[in-house]
Parts: structure tokens; C-alpha cells; sequence
């Protein structure tokens, strides 16, 4: 995927007397190093110094998750990370997820249920579902409706993005119509014990 | 976020040396409070201790049948581990009841302890806030507190502790595991978090220096009979107005032990020991629990009426009492807003 910018990337940080350090990420299967100060957040790592902008910063305050990416296979928010003490962890991006010629399964159903609309929040919307699949705890609509609740979409296209998810998570085979999940029984309300 | 340093200490007892020897030092755990509150310019210290690489991520049992979680264990990791799962289903329920997977999955355990109220004049520099600025005033007095507190409250202050983990281990009666400047000691979770009275600045006993390691918890896990009732203004990702943990030994229809904690309606997780008592050996009935709720809220104290006013939390929190109790003794739940929380896969 080829991206042009506006604006060369930054390659040093702004004069200040903490030093910048030089700290090594494991992004999408590459080691990069780059000179960042203990205050630069992994998403401001991602997008200014390593030109992953596929990473969104939306409230950089943990509540929207437009940030999520997923390290050594867990989603989290990247913009209350500090990005040096991510050293060591395998990190993915949207980038990492799929390539335009070979989109992931994620990808590839957000793109068949039209699961967005403006796009801002759908690299968080398909990292934290990729998540939620790697955690393999969810099933149900209800369940894959609350463990996607650290994802807002402000356009509401909710009830696309629950269907794409359930797709992929079901490999093609639970059947969502009109965010309705036909094929995979509710949730019992008794408890288990 | 004003400039600091960072050190990414490899060991408990570096870690506290490595704090004290900087002025205006902070742990970092998860980071997923204190970088908001950086960011917000609510705190600002000048180096940041980071406990990411201290090999306190496990939980072990230990041999008095307990269960050590380890204070760098994270939120997701705890409520999923197979041993709290089958043992503390309480604790695995309430931790899932609270945030997002996202940030579950970057708080760490120590860090879920000690993270910081949710007032809203805590979060708004340009209000007066004793916790915030000791001495500058409590706009949550008078102003609209719907997420204050009832119980335990002063003149100086009525946050509450926004934590939903701490009270399913107020009702567990964990043990907190600290190490200081002085070495190392334990804390019963009841006297971990304090009530405002005219320190509101301080949310807990630690000690300058003190670094939480671990969190203990008894034999007793209280599986077959247990519940987190969480009432919040939308069902997902909200903080609770009142919430209530549970955990019943039953023989029978009759109680023979019980241990409850309240959420959303004080400085700390409010357990009343004698209203736990006034359950224990006696048959479950609605008319014991509501003279068990009524004990709870006997002293409460609300700050004005209306949706923006908290006083509404007193009712509210004697019927979310009444039917948690009835939901751990029956372990059915009659309007279970969170169906996802009681099936585990």
C-alpha cells in the first residue's frame, strides 16, 4: 500500500532536556528504531515516527478505541501507552492485519457488510475484533456486542460491524440479518453452576 | 503531558529504590489511568518508575489454599485464569462488569487499587477540589454529584472509589501484599482504601514509596453461591452508580455464611460487617434482606434530590442489596441486564 504525505514524517524530536532514546518496536513483523522521549504514546509512535497512520487518534483518553492495535495478539489502546516500555512486544496494525491485494477475513467482511461509513474508527473496529476472535470467549451477538464496547463509531454503523464480525467469527457460517443473528441460539439468562 | 524520565526497573525492590531516589516519582503500571491523568494535567510527576518488566505477572496458588494474583497480572489475564474462574467466579464476573477488553487487557491489578476517582470536579482543573488541591474546596457538595457518594462522606469530600474489581475483593476479603523503603507487610483489603474525612488527597494507606506486589486471596472463594449486581446508566462500559458483590456459604435454604461489599457509593468499597452478620444463620428471605439493606443505609447521607443529585443511590442501593442477595442464593437472575457475564464458555 503506497501512501503519500503531506508532510515529511518527524525524525527527531523537538529540542527539550530529556533526551530522546533510541528505542526499538516489533511492528508488523519489523524491527524499527527510532529516537522517541519517554512521553511519546505508541499511537504517536506509530503514526509520526513510523508512518503507520492506519492507527487513528481519535480521543486519546482510552474511550473510543479509534487506537487499538493488538500486542503479542491482545487489543489494547495504543494512546495510553508509553511506547518505551513496549519494547519487546509484537505489535500489529491494520497495516499488519492484510494488504490491499489480500485483505483479511476481518477486512474482507467489513468491506461486504459495508460495516463503515466515514472509516475513522474502522482500523480500531477490525484490530479490537481480531481481538475478540484471538480471545475465542465470545459467541453470541450479546457477547460480541459487549466485548466490542470499547469501540464507538459515531456514524452508528453498528449493526453492519456486528455482522461482519459474527461472520468471520463463525468462519461464514452464522447468518446476521439486519444486525438479528438467525443461525446462533441467545444467551441463556440462567447462570451457570 | 509535561516532560519526565522513565526507568523500567527489573525488580520489586530496585523499583522502590528507584522511586524514592527521584523527587515527584510515580509508579507506571498499565498505564492506562496514569497516563490519562498526565495527559489531563491532573498529575505531573517529573519520572515514572515502569513495573512492565518486574516478574510479578503471575498467579500462583498458594498453600493455604489461597490464590496469589500478582499486582503486574493484568485485568483480563486475572478474570480468565482457569483457577479464578472456577474458584472466584466473583471476581472474574465483577472484573468483566467493569471498562473495556482493551483496557482490561493493559490495567494491571495493583494499578485497578490504585486508580483515582472519576468525580467529575477531580477531572475539571478549572473547579475546586479538595482531593485534587487539598484546601481548595468540594464543588461535588452542592454542584451535581450523581456519581458521588452516600456513605462514609465528609465536609471536604464525597468521591467514590470507581473500581468494580475492589469491591468483588472487599467481599473477598483479600489481602493486599506491599513493598516499601522499610521492607515488606500486608494490608487487610478492608483497611487498603480510606475514607475522605479531612484527607481526601489520600486514597489509601500505602506509604510514601509503597509498591503494591500482590494480592492475596483466601481458600474460600464462595463459587456455588455468588453475584455482582452493577446498576450504571447504560449497560456497557460505564462506571456503577451502585453495584454490590456477593458471596453466600448456603446450607440449605439457610445461610451459613455471608460476606457483601458495595461499589459507586463511597471513598472505598463499603462492607458492613454487622449487617453480613445479621445474615448469617438465618433463612434467605426478601424480608431479612431488606432489614440487611436498611442496616447498610441506615446512615447514609445524599446531596440533593433530582437525576443530577445523588440521593437517589440510597434507595437505589437498598433494593440492588436486596437482589443481589436473592440472585446469589437462588443463582438465577430475574432482569439480568448483563446476560454475557454469566456464561462462561
Amino acid at each position: 500500500m503506497s501512501l503519500t504525505f503531506l508532510q515529511e514524517p518527524l525524525d527527531k524530536t523537538a529540542p527539550h532536556v530529556v533526551p530522546a532514546q533510541s528505542v526499538t518496536l516489533h511492528v508488523n513483523g519489523q524491527a524499527r528504531t527510532i529516537q522517541i522521549a519517554p512521553w511519546t504514546s505508541l499511537l504517536d509512535a506509530l503514526r509520526e515516527y513510523l508512518d503507520l497512520t492506519g492507527t487513528k487518534k481519535g480521543c486519546d483518553h482510552g474511550q473510543c478505541g479509534a487506537c487499538t492495535v493488538l500486542v503479542d495478539g491482545k487489543r489494547i489502546n495504543s494512546c495510553l501507552a508509553l511506547a518505551t516500555v513496549y519494547q519487546g512486544k509484537q505489535i500489529q496494525t491494520i497495516e499488519g492485519l492484510g494488504t490491499e491485494d489480500n485483505l483479511s477475513p476481518l477486512q474482507q467482511a467489513f468491506v461486504d457488510h459495508d460495516a463503515f461509513q466515514c472509516g475513522y474508527c474502522t482500523p480500531g473496529q477490525i484490530c479490537s475484533a481480531q481481538g475478540l476472535i484471538n480471545e475465542g470467549r465470545c459467541k453470541t451477538v450479546d457477547e460480541v456486542r459487549e466485548h466490542m464496547s470499547g469501540n464507538l463509531c459515531r456514524c452508528g454503523a453498528y449493526t453492519n460491524i456486528l455482522s461482519a464480525v459474527m461472520e468471520v467469527l463463525h468462519d461464514g457460517e452464522a447468518v446476521v440479518d439486519n444486525g438479528v443473528l438467525i443461525t446462533i441460539p441467545a444467551q441463556p439468562t440462567k447462570a451457570v453452576s | 503531558m509535561n516532560s519526565f524520565t522513565l526507568t523500567q526497573a527489573t525488580a520489586a525492590d530496585e523499583a522502590v529504590r528507584d522511586l524514592t531516589s527521584h523527587d515527584g516519582a510515580a509508579y507506571l503500571g498499565g498505564g492506562t489511568n496514569l497516563v490519562d491523568l498526565m495527559k489531563y494535567n491532573l498529575t505531573r510527576p517529573t519520572h515514572l518508575t515502569s513495573l512492565g518488566l518486574l516478574p510479578l505477572a503471575d498467579i500462583t496458588s498458594l498453600p493455604d489454599g489461597g490464590l496469589r494474583l500478582g499486582a503486574l497480572a493484568t485485568n483480563a489475564d486475572t478474570a480468565w485464569h482457569p483457577e479464578v474462574e472456577k474458584r472466584y467466579p466473583l471476581l472474574s464476573q465483577t472484573i468483566l462488569a467493569g471498562a473495556t477488553p482493551q483496557l482490561r487487557n493493559a490495567a494491571t491489578n495493583g494499578g485497578n487499587l490504585n486508580q483515582r476517582t472519576r468525580c467529575y470536579y477531580f477531572y475539571d482543573l478549572a473547579t475546586p477540589c479538595n482531593k485534587r488541591e487539598p484546601g481548595t474546596g468540594c464543588s461535588a457538595l452542592t454542584g451535581p454529584n450523581r456519581v458521588c457518594g452516600v456513605l462514609g462522606t465528609s465536609e471536604s469530600c464525597i468521591a467514590t472509589h470507581p473500581s468494580d474489581m475492589c469491591v468483588a475483593l472487599a467481599a473477598l476479603e483479600a489481602v493486599v501484599r506491599v513493598q516499601g523503603p522499610d521492607g515488606e507487610r500486608t494490608i487487610k483489603f478492608e483497611d487498603y482504601h480510606r475514607l475522605p474525612g479531612d484527607q481526601p488527597e489520600a486514597d489509601n494507606t500505602l506509604k510514601a514509596g509503597e509498591l503494591v506486589t500482590a494480592i492475596d486471596l483466601p481458600e474460600e472463594g464462595y463459587a456455588d453461591h455468588f453475584t455482582y449486581l452493577k446498576l450504571r446508566d447504560r449497560s456497557s462500559y460505564a462506571f456503577a452508580l451502585v453495584s454490590v458483590a456477593v458471596g453466600l456459604k448456603m446450607s440449605g435454604q439457610t445461610i451459613e455464611k455471608a460476606r457483601f461489599a458495595v461499589g459507586g457509593v463511597a471513598h472505598k468499597p463499603w462492607r458492613d460487617q454487622e449487617a453480613e452478620k445479621m445474615l448469617e444463620g438465618q433463612t434467605a428471605s426478601p424480608d431479612l434482606f431488606r432489614k440487611v439493606a436498611a442496616k447498610v443505609f441506615a446512615e447514609a447521607k445524599g446531596y440533593g434530590e433530582g437525576s443530577l443529585h445523588n440521593s437517589f443511590k440510597i434507595e437505589l442501593g437498598k433494593r440492588a442489596i436486596v437482589r443481589a442477595l436473592k440472585q446469589a442464593v437462588e443463582m438465577e437472575y430475574e432482569v439480568n441486564p448483563n446476560a454475557f457475564l454469566n456464561s462462561n464458555p
